[in-house]
């Protein structure tokens, strides 16, 4: 049937189409621009060599990992402030698990040292309606004295060789193992929030939890699963850690909680949920990586660089907050 | 629907409805506000289950005690608040938690894009599924949950206010569209206030009052008059009672609207308010009396118009330049504008003149206590402790907390928006008696209501706003009934 007013109704036009969306491609000009910027002034020191790429991706591997647990978490509108800890204690319980009883059994503990965690965190949060940010907040001091208390604040060392080959300290021929495990991570988590049903519940649940509800989703589940999935993610990023480094210490992690947040809203992922960017995410904690990398070659000391990066990433936030 | 029972606690809301609907009619649902509808929706949606009492979707009884269970007896809804999430594109949206996935076993957006557009070319409409729905306007988003609902094979769609927020050629497009659905047999529940919605669009009509239906029959037969004279009913002598106050007809003109228009519906608003009159505000929801009272207490700019108090144009740029003209507004929503609901009786009345009790540069409380205190006293406020959070007492002392705090900044014109929206009886009576008693003390009062028998009992004048004009205005005198008011607000009446 077309009648002449269904000719004459007006088109639909969505400026937002054809207008540039400044908040989820910012990220990737300011690691272009950066990038250049090191380029030229840092050349002599580097910067450029195939040896500090690599070296970029080592250091921002376990941020990247738990970045793509972490967009999750915040495309539900919820946080969680306590992956660092969870990194350390797990770091710290694989090394002695590994140490005491072999192999298996160690990884086996430090994964569900994060999944216990994570576990509790969303049990809370979507159980008991308990706002994410003082459970994790909560967490954070929780795991964070738990891995400095069984440890005696003593470093763990890790005697197994074919844990740290798998854990980050090994190669696959050119490829540093770290950058495999990067890259696994984000293509799981693309995968999951761009193509499975649980990213659509997941956007859907941050986007509007009313409807979400209304549509027969059950909010309260994915906010648990969010969470716990956070919390492993955080327990392979402590594993990595404990292999790259070869010991596991309960200081492994500590501070990262606001790095891999950074990373996550760079990227584009709106702290307001309803919005989950996995490639702007880890192109956010590579730039994290890209900044602190600059910033030692260039020979700043350890608060200079404090002082920039703050300064950078304050900048790249205010554009992207740009209409 | 037979003999539908719902009852909260001890409370029957819904006292044994009976309602059928047919396969390819629209059937209208009317009612005053607390009357049932709601109620009735949502017991078919599933958010309510039925106490007693069947419901039998094509024959065969169905048992409805979930969202999911309304979805498989084939029941829509368009909902009011619209129940879609705007970060994600329209086909997203559409088969939201029923993903069209491919042979991989993931999601599949093309073969969603191409399903959804399939679902609009047979609606005649057309929208972009890859479109985020927060870029689309609000008759688009209903669109998009139209279409939900039809993705889910819904033979009878639910729509609850469907034009409140629509202009009015969307209105005739979404009327097009209604035609449409009938003929391919969809039954639609057609929730409304406005008479001439449903005498455009309704085959039948059921009335709901105080939980019981008092009207069910074919819309031609009946005039706007019966439907109204159906949905008031036969009110009972009421406390709300008008009392003439004897105004001066000379007494100076306080505020002034010559023309005014914004960039949010209001196109032409002109009217003048005397000192110590109340003025009555009435129309349908969209009218645009809200925007105007928004304009009038500075919190919106006018695009076009004059405004001007005592004789001398103002341009308020904010709500604190219209507060220092002597304006105060009573929003209309008490729990979200009018109160920090965590915050104690005695703070929010304390708000808005903080620097009244300070002694020195500090917060006095014995200052503090005495204003609570006289303030509690004079609007009998009825707070077992006033340090206690206002959001422990009722709507209706909540509500005198509102205008106690606002009276008490002195203003000599006071904005208020449905200032008894679920208030009750005793503390309406109340409440209008407080506005009468501020009135006469040569104050003016604007007063935005769409419960009639309120507006009738405390207005000396009443103006009716039409499609962001105001378009009748109406001596007390004029109004012989609430019937003949609302066949006015309805556009019925000559």
């Amino acid at each position: 049937m077309s009648s002449p007013t269904t000719a004459t109704r007006p088109s639909l036009i969505s400026p937002a189409v054809t207008r540039f969306d400044w908040r989820s491609n910012v990220i990737y000009i300011a690691f272009v621009v950066v990038f250049i910027l090191f380029a030229i002034f840092l050349s002599s020191d580097g910067f450029l060599s195939a040896n500090n790429m690599l070296n970029i991706v080592r250091q921002t591997a376990t941020i990247s990992i738990m970045a793509v647990a972490m967009t999750f978490v915040i495309a539900t509108a919820e946080i969680d402030l306590s992956v660092g800890s969870i990194a350390g204690l797990a770091s710290v319980v694989t090394a002695m698990a590994t140490t005491q009883w072999g192999l298996v059994p160690g990884i086996i503990a430090g994964l569900l040292s994060g999944a216990a965690i994570g576990a509790i965190n969303g049990g809370l949060v979507a159980l008991l309606k308990v706002p994410s940010f003082l459970v994790t907040l909560g967490m954070l001091g929780l795991a964070a004295g738990l891995a400095q208390w069984i440890t005696s604040s003593a470093p763990q060392p890790i005697g197994n060789t074919l844990y740290v080959q798998i854990f980050g300290g090994g190669d696959f021929g050119p490829i540093p193992g770290l950058l495999v495990w990067t890259v696994v991570a984000v293509a799981i988590g693309w995968i999951a929030m761009n193509r499975t049903s649980f990213g659509r519940r997941v956007l859907a649940t941050g986007g509007n939890p009313t409807a979400a509800a209304y549509t027969g989703i059950s909010t309260a589940r994915i906010k648990f699963t969010v969470l716990l999935l956070s919390g492993i993610a955080a327990a392979i990023a402590g594993m990595l850690y404990a292999g790259r480094l070869e010991s596991g210490r309960f200081q492994w992690g500590q501070g990262d909680e606001l790095t891999v947040i950074a990373a996550v809203i760079l990227g584009g992922t709106s702290l307001f949920g309803g919005r989950g960017a996995i490639i702007g995410t880890l192109v956010g904690s590579l730039f994290m990586g890209l900044i602190n990398n600059g910033l030692i070659l260039a020979g700043l000391d350890v608060a200079q660089q404090s002082v920039v990066r703050g300064a950078i990433i304050i900048a790249a936030v205010a554009l992207s907050r740009k209409k | 629907m037979r003999g539908i029972v719902k009852s909260f606690g001890s409370v029957e809301v819904l006292k044994s409805v009976d309602m059928d609907i047919v396969a390819g009619e629209v059937h209208a649902l009317a009612g005053e506000n607390g009357a049932g509808k709601s109620t009735l929706m949502k017991v078919l949606q599933g958010v309510h289950p039925i106490t007693s009492g069947t419901i039998e979707v094509a024959g065969q009884p169905v048992v409805i005690r979930t969202t999911a269970d309304a979805e498989r007896a084939g029941i829509g809804m368009v909902f009011q608040e619209f129940s879609l999430i705007p970060s994600m594109t329209v086909a997203q949206n559409i088969f939201l938690n029923r993903e069209v996935r491919g042979r991989s076993g993931l999601v599949d957006d093309r073969a969603a894009e191409r399903a959804a557009r399939a679902i609009f070319d047979g609606l005649g409409v057309t929208i972009d599924p890859r479109a985020r729905v927060e870029t689309l306007g609000t008759a688009y988003w209903q669109l998009v949950e139209i279409a939900k609902a039809l993705a889910k094979n819904a033979s009878v769609l639910v729509m609850d206010e469907p034009t409140a927020s629509l202009a009015k050629h969307e209105v005739e497009n979404l009327f097009e569209l209604i035609d449409k659905l009938k003929s391919r047999g969809i039954a639609i529940v057609y929730i409304s206030h406005r008479m001439d919605e449903i005498r455009r669009v309704a085959d039948r009509i059921t009335v709901l009052r105080d939980g019981r239906v008092v009207l069910a029959a074919g819309v031609a037969q009946l005039t706007a008059a019966e439907i109204i004279e159906a949905i008031i009913g036969r009110r009972l002598a009421s406390d709300l009672v008008y009392r003439d106050r004897q105004l001066a007809a000379d007494a100076p003109i306080l505020l002034e609207a010559t023309n005014i228009g914004s960039d949010r519906v209001l196109k032409s608003v002109s009217l003048t308010i005397r000192a110590g009159e109340i003025v009555g505000l009435a129309g349908l929801m969209g009218s645009g009396r809200t925007e105007f009272a928004r304009v009038v207490a500075g919190m919106d700019r006018p695009t076009q118009g004059t405004l001007s108090i005592d004789g001398k144009p103002v341009r308020f740029s904010t709500p604190i330049a219209a507060q220092r003209a002597g304006i105060a507004l009573i929003p209309e929503d008490r729990r979200d504008q009018g109160l920090v609901l965590d915050h104690s009786v005695s703070d929010n009345l304390a708000l808005p003149v903080l620097d009244r009790v300070k002694s020195g540069a500090f917060l006095s409380i014995s200052k503090l206590r005495e204003l609570t205190n006289q303030l509690v006293t004079r609007f009998d406020v009825k707070v077992a402790d006033p340090f206690a959070p206002v959001s422990r007492l009722s709507g209706g002392n909540q509500q005198k907390v509102v205008v106690a705090k606002w009276i008490n900044t002195r203003p000599r014109l006071l904005v208020m928006d449905e200032p008894t929206s679920g208030v009750d009886i005793g503390t309406k009576t109340e409440i209008l008696d407080i506005v009468r008693a501020f009135a006469s003390e040569g104050n003016a009062v604007l007063f935005i209501s769409s419960e009639l028998p309120e507006l009738l009992a405390v207005a000396d004048r009443i103006i009716v706003f039409r499609e962001g004009r105001s378009d009748r205005e109406l001596n007390r005198d004029d109004v012989a009934s609430e019937e003949q008011l609302q066949l006015i607000i309805q556009g019925e009446a000559a």
